[in-house]
């Protein structure tokens, strides 16, 4: 179960009650601890987090898999893209 | 025979914040060549935080965050960078003391341009060419009356430590050449001379690299320059006896109508159904009131109530901003931090019960 491949695994970001832009800073915090190709869920009850990570993501070249609505929460699932802007 | 060497793609810092000028400013350098990334600062204060704290679902889609949406446009990267906590002493112990209102607009220039400063000497340090030559602002002299100023420009290069690698495209022909301009790395002539309040050379600007959307902030970037939120702050200063503040808390000036009846109670309550929403995430750190009987606002009780004659007083001022108004008595819950809750039932306030001197900012 435990394989070599981690590519399944999925990271998970509880951003939940911060507003923006927080949930995109700590995305981006994340994302610098995260190799090319991980995927990370991004949790958040600010709904402007279904514009603004997808809008992080496209100006910093990660690509979204996925967002949705669960309720009050809503969700974007992205992968890491080729720089993870651990520079800074 | 010499290989021809490639010359050396430069790279900048630009501090992006949303606004037309800053993107003006990125765009010039753009056009000279320069690859640029933006960096946008969280401060706790900005505009930014608010308008999407309260946006409703759908509704107010475009309620985009500028900076990311600027950074879109421009097709840059964007780091955005939390300097709450840092921020504090900026806000708290300005050396160069306030403008109109709280903003400490010269000192926080000269702190955000210092983190630039910092993330650039870190980037040549260990990206080597891929690292930043230098700094760019939007800032345009005569601008703004404390920070945008032509005695100013050179403080905010030196006390930020940027010195002549903090470059201003859009007012660099009224201030002595810097590093870029000297090297070759952009061409001054191309630079441009803007000063004064006038935003008439930055629209033709606009126009000219055809950009027809963008934010522009009317007082300031943030809200310290707005006068009725620094006065909330200032109260909340008195009322703590301290001068001090954590991010909750000026998240929560942003926010409803606020009045303190007491010293030692200030009451937050809702305007609309953005801000309910908003203050609803507060709930398990403040003792909150609701009504029961009739739609009604949130309230958050910032604060203690000395007696039961206190806590009869804010439930009817509640009462008083819900759809009871003018019923003869309204009942609702006040619910504590921690969960435990109680029914009241009050006459609502009248007007004449709720002095303006209640008001606070
Ligand atoms: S308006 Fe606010 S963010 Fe802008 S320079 Fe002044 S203090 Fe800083």
């Amino acid at each position: 179960m435990w394989g070599d491949d981690m590519s399944d695994v999925i990271h998970e970001l509880d951003t939940r009650r911060l507003l923006c832009p927080m949930p995109v800073i700590k995305t981006q915090n994340k994302v610098r601890t995260l190799q090319t190709g991980d995927q990370l869920r991004v949790i958040s009850t600010d709904p402007g987090s279904l514009n603004d990570i997808p809008a992080w993501c496209r100006i910093n070249g990660h690509e979204v898999l996925e967002t949705g609505e669960q309720g009050h929460e809503v969700y974007v699932l992205l992968r890491v893209g080729e720089d993870n802007g651990a520079l800074f | 025979m010499t290989e021809a060497t490639q010359p050396i793609q430069r790279r900048a810092i630009a501090l992006v914040s949303g606004g037309l000028d800053s993107m003006l400013a990125v765009k010039v350098m753009q056009e000279q060549g320069i690859e640029v990334e933006g960096v946008n600062f969280f401060t706790g204060f900005c505009v930014e935080g608010h308008t999407h704290a309260i946006r409703k679902k759908d509704k107010d889609k475009d309620k985009r965050n500028n900076a990311l949406w600027v950074a879109e446009q421009l097709g840059i990267k964007m780091h955005i960078i939390d300097i709450s906590e840092e921020y504090k002493d900026v806000v708290l112990n300005p050396k160069h003391g306030y403008g109109a209102n709280l903003n400490p607009c010269l000192d926080c220039k000269i702190f955000m341009v210092n983190q630039a400063t910092l993330m650039i000497n870190k980037a040549r340090e260990f990206a080597g060419d891929r690292g930043f030559d230098f700094i760019v602002t939007g800032e345009v002299i005569g601008q703004r009356p404390k920070s945008q100023r032509k005695e100013t420009m050179p403080i905010i290069s030196q006390e930020s430590g940027a010195d002549d690698r903090l470059l201003r495209p859009l007012c660099a022909k009224n201030l002595p050449a810097t590093l870029p301009e000297r090297e070759g790395w952009v061409n001054r002539d191309e630079l441009f001379d803007f000063s004064g309040r006038n935003r008439k050379p930055q629209m033709a600007l606009a126009k000219h690299f055809g950009l027809d959307d963008f934010a522009q902030p009317a007082g300031g970037c943030c809200f310290l320059t707005d006068e009725s939120y620094s006065n909330k702050l200032a109260d909340l200063w008195k009322a703590r006896n301290e001068r001090r503040y954590e991010l909750d808390d000026i998240m929560l000036l942003k926010v409803g109508r606020h009045l303190r009846p007491k010293p030692h109670y200030k009451l937050i309550i809702s305007r609309e159904e953005g801000e309910n929403r908003f203050l609803e995430g507060y709930r398990y750190m403040f003792t909150s009131i609701t009504t029961v009987s009739c739609p009604g606002p949130l309230a958050l009780v910032d604060g203690n109530f000395e007696n039961e004659e206190e806590l009869q007083q804010a439930a009817a001022i509640v009462a008083r901003y819900s759809k009871g108004r003018v019923q003869d008595e309204v009942t609702l819950e006040i619910r504590q931090a921690d969960g435990v809750a109680r029914q009241v039932t009050v006459k609502p306030a009248l007007p004449d019960d709720v002095p303006v001197a209640w008001n606070v900012g």
